[in-house]
């Protein structure tokens, strides 16, 4: 009865349909400067696919998601920046060779924990590894206890805001509320060209592609059902056996792995990275891109990342004064009216009528959104195969039990 | 007093300035009038602009680049508005080479990363000739690569920990020493104080400053540092550090405290019974402007001193025709800080470099703004120096309860930037 088969036709044009955006329109539509902020924007892509996973299908509401990307970003800075202070770059200092923050702030010699950024396989292995061992610790500290919901939710908050004032507090090293800025080359490699952020970006675009996949393969994968499962009913799925708090942890690690590449990507497309990236408005911010484009649609984060913050770009630069009036409208709007984003109104609007011009007797039901109450009855009640998928998601509001 | 290390002489400050733009005055627009208006004819683009940036036979457009949106905007309103002004004053007076400046402004909305976006947009996709913009360091930082990559040109406005010299930026507020130094020395010679306490908010603007001020204090002035404390930005518990200042009874509490913690700070200290008309403790501080005053309330600061190079209550003719112009421009209850007269700055010294070099290219800029002198300043004459800050006096005033500084001391001479001043690293 449960589809097992990787893709269906319709999301392999889905994928499709995403690549040829990414891939050809939006480079052949954009000038350099476009390009790069669109770079950008799909860097937060990372971060709202890791959300679909961990809360669209885990029910697990992490509003601290910005950590990772910071951990993440934070890595690649690292690396950058070391790579920028060479003794000749740096003659002007006390301490020539060190990073220009750290001998603004009295400190002489490199900390030792900085040497290893010295090495790229271990920033790239870093990146991921950082965030995933935080949220692992995380992971375990929480679930093992059985904490959840919101809960969880604010205990996230709480961490945003200690690494924020980490960072900040220990700005010798880590620069502070600056941020590790003035980043110049990658193993000699400038950056900062846009001959350099051109390849960034389809660098970005293939990775971003990679975590998509990754993101289908568990979604369809055993391993997925039972996720959708336990954000439905956890009692059931631990009363059968499962170890709950394991599923858990793996997903919020996957989660945190995907945000650290988009944090990484995001340093060397930017070319800074600053603790305001780190904390709780961006945390939330990243929610909300997700929740734009729809939490239960991998591809629908992908799209509500860029809509948002092209949205943000664009009414900012139209109405400097009045800009996050129009963007809070936006949010309101769609939490109101489309409570699964983008990916619902694709769903409920357009899908019909693609159907009807095809004229086939496919399934009600469509798994772009994983609606849950089909694949597994809440209730125990027979499940309802011609109600509207939409009817029977938990609205947006409240989508962590 | 070991002034004279510090506070070198303004060597040549008289004659005419090179196009006699700047004498002179009129009631509206302090004193600053063209003698022969510029005909943009005279000057055709095709050699005023010889590097595409958005320059048209009658139009040269500028990027305006603050935060208007989030937590810096009380802040940078200010700025913006005072930009503002003083772009309105010179196309009254028939522009730049006879092409009227028009402004896009972009919102930095408090957020570094978008200072990075728009800073490129404004370079990029609008070919700006130049930028008025920026207020707190990881803004201005955020923003350098970009500048410097795409050969775009900043003036800067906020009194700031030195430390740069970038040659895409002029620095029009003071570098930290500029601060510092000449309000310590008034502090020692005119009041005898000999012990110090430095407390400030956690970033490096304070601690940067600090150092410079310990070293100072310890090195050039032989007296004593009991204690040197900071706390997270947005802090409002003050209780320990203030009781620790009653235990060490210093003479003076040098407070570097910035954004809403002020409003916290001054409060608590007054209702801890330091009453800062009595001077004992005396309270210097380089965060008030009258700007913050307005958020803390007069009556929580009176008597305590500032150290900047600009005061609203500045008796002179400049000063006083500027804030005639920037009240009615933007209302009669505003207030005007030191940051928000050296953003008036900006547009004024862009203006006069542009007209030295005979072109906007910013190469050309670059190469004509040392020795750019204003005469008009509203803090009095100030120059560009090799080093792209400005030599500017230094004052020091005491608040008053009705918001205003009275000033109390002012250099004798013009003080020299020193961004990275030898000693006190």
């Amino acid at each position: 009865m449960t589809r097992t088969r990787f893709m269906r036709l319709d999301e392999w044009i889905g994928f499709a349909i995403l690549a040829l955006v990414i891939f050809v329109l939006l480079p052949a539509a954009l000038d350099d400067f476009r390009l790069n902020l669109f770079g950008k924007y799909l860097t937060y892509a990372f971060v709202a696919i890791g959300l679909v996973l961990c809360w669209g299908a885990g029910g697990i509401l992490s509003l601290g998601q910005g950590v990772f990307f910071g951990l993440g970003g934070y890595c690649m800075a690292m690396f950058l920046k070391l790579e920028a202070s060479t003794p000749e770059n740096t003659a002007i200092q006390s301490t020539p060779g060190i990073p220009d923050f750290m001998d603004w702030n009295q400190l002489t010699a490199l900390p030792a924990w900085w040497e290893p950024f010295y090495s790229l396989p271990f920033t790239l292995l870093a990146v991921i590894m950082v965030p995933v061992l935080l949220a692992g610790f995380i992971g375990f500290a929480m679930f093992s206890r059985r904490v959840g919901g919101v809960y969880f939710a604010i205990i996230t908050q709480a961490i945003a805001a200690i690494m924020t004032i980490l960072i900040i507090g220990q700005q010798g090293f880590t620069g502070g509320v600056n941020g590790i800025t003035d980043l110049r080359t990658l193993h000699g490699w400038d950056i900062r060209t846009n001959e350099a952020k051109t390849t960034l970006y389809f660098v970005n675009g293939v990775l971003l592609f990679a975590c998509l996949f990754i993101a289908q393969y568990i979604r369809k994968s055993k391993l997925g059902r039972v996720l959708i499962a336990m954000r439905d009913q956890e009692d059931r799925v631990r009363f059968s056996g499962y170890d709950v708090a394991n599923f858990k942890v793996f997903i919020f690690c996957v989660g945190a792995a995907m945000a650290g590449m988009g944090g990484a990507m995001f340093t060397l497309q930017v070319g800074f990275m600053s603790p305001t990236l780190v904390g709780i408005v961006p945390s939330i911010e990243m929610v909300i891109f997700c929740a734009v484009g729809g939490r239960l649609s991998i591809l629908g984060a992908v799209y509500g990342a860029l809509l948002v913050n092209w949205s943000k770009t664009v009414l900012s630069e139209s109405f400097p004064e009045l800009w996050l009036f129009g963007l809070g409208g936006l949010f309101i709007a769609v939490v109101m009216f489309f409570p699964n984003g983008l990916a619902g109104i694709y769903n409920d609007y357009v899908e019909p009528h693609i159907k009807a011009l095809f004229g086939r007797g496919k399934p009600e039901r469509s798994d772009e959104v994983a609606a849950p109450a089909v694949e597994t009855p809440p209730s125990g009640g027979p499940a309802q195969p011609t109600a509207r998928p939409a009817a029977q998601i938990p609205p947006a509001g409240t989508p962590a039990q | 007093m070991s002034d004279d290390n510090h506070l070198k002489n303004n060597p040549n400050s008289s004659g005419p300035s090179r196009r006699a733009v700047l004498a002179g005055g009129t009631a509206l627009t302090a004193s600053l009038f063209a003698p022969k208006f510029l005909q943009a004819a005279d000057f055709p683009t095709a050699e005023v602009n010889t590097t595409g940036l958005a320059v048209t036979d009658d139009t040269v457009t500028i990027g305006i680049l603050h935060s208007i949106t989030g937590t810096m905007a009380i802040s940078e309103t200010g700025s913006v508005q005072a930009e503002k002004l003083a772009i309105d004053q010179i196309n009254a007076q028939g522009g730049i080479l006879g092409r009227k400046i028009e402004y896009i402004q972009e919102d930095g909305a408090s957020d570094w990363p978008t200072f990075a976006e728009k800073a490129r947009k404004l370079l990029v996709n609008d070919k700006v000739a130049s930028v008025m913009g920026c207020w707190t360091s990881a803004s201005r930082k955020a923003v350098l690569p970009v500048f410097e990559q795409n050969n775009g040109f900043l003036y800067y406005p906020t009194f700031y920990e030195g430390l740069e010299q970038s040659p895409n930026v002029i620095y029009t507020g003071q570098e930290a020493t500029q601060q510092i130094i000449a309000g310590l020395d008034w502090v020692v010679r005119e009041r005898g104080a000999e012990s110090f306490y430095l407390l400030g908010s956690d970033y490096i603007w304070p601690r940067t400053s600090n150092k410079i001020a310990r070293k100072h204090i310890e090195d050039f002035l032989g007296l004593k540092v009991v204690g040197e404390e900071y706390y997270p930005l947005g802090h409002t518990q003050f209780n320990s550090v203030i009781n620790k200042i009653r235990l060490r009874k210093p003479d003076v509490i040098y407070a570097i405290v910035v954004g809403g913690s002020n409003v916290a700070f001054y409060k608590q200290l007054k209702a801890a019974g330091i009453d800062m008309t009595q001077e004992d403790p005396l309270l210097l501080t380089i965060s008030v402007t009258e700007d913050e005053i307005r958020g803390i309330g007069g009556e929580n600061i009176e008597g305590a001193y500032a150290c900047m190079k600009y005061f609203q209550s500045l008796d002179n003719p400049n000063n006083i025709a500027f804030v005639k112009a920037f009240k009615e421009m933007w209302g009669e209850d505003m207030v005007i800080g030191d940051v928000t007269q050296a953003a008036y700055l900006g547009p004024w010294l862009w203006k006069a470099a542009v007209e030295k070099a005979g072109s906007f290219d910013v190469d050309k800029v670059r190469e004509a703004s040392p020795g750019i002198e204003l005469q008009s300043a509203p803090e009095g004459y100030v120059r560009i120096h090799e080093n792209h800050h400005l030599w500017s006096k230094t004052r020091v005033g005491k608040a008053q309860a009705d918001g205003q500084y009275e000033v109390v001391f002012e250099t004798a001479e013009l003080v020299e930037p020193d961004p990275f001043p030898e000693g006190y690293q």
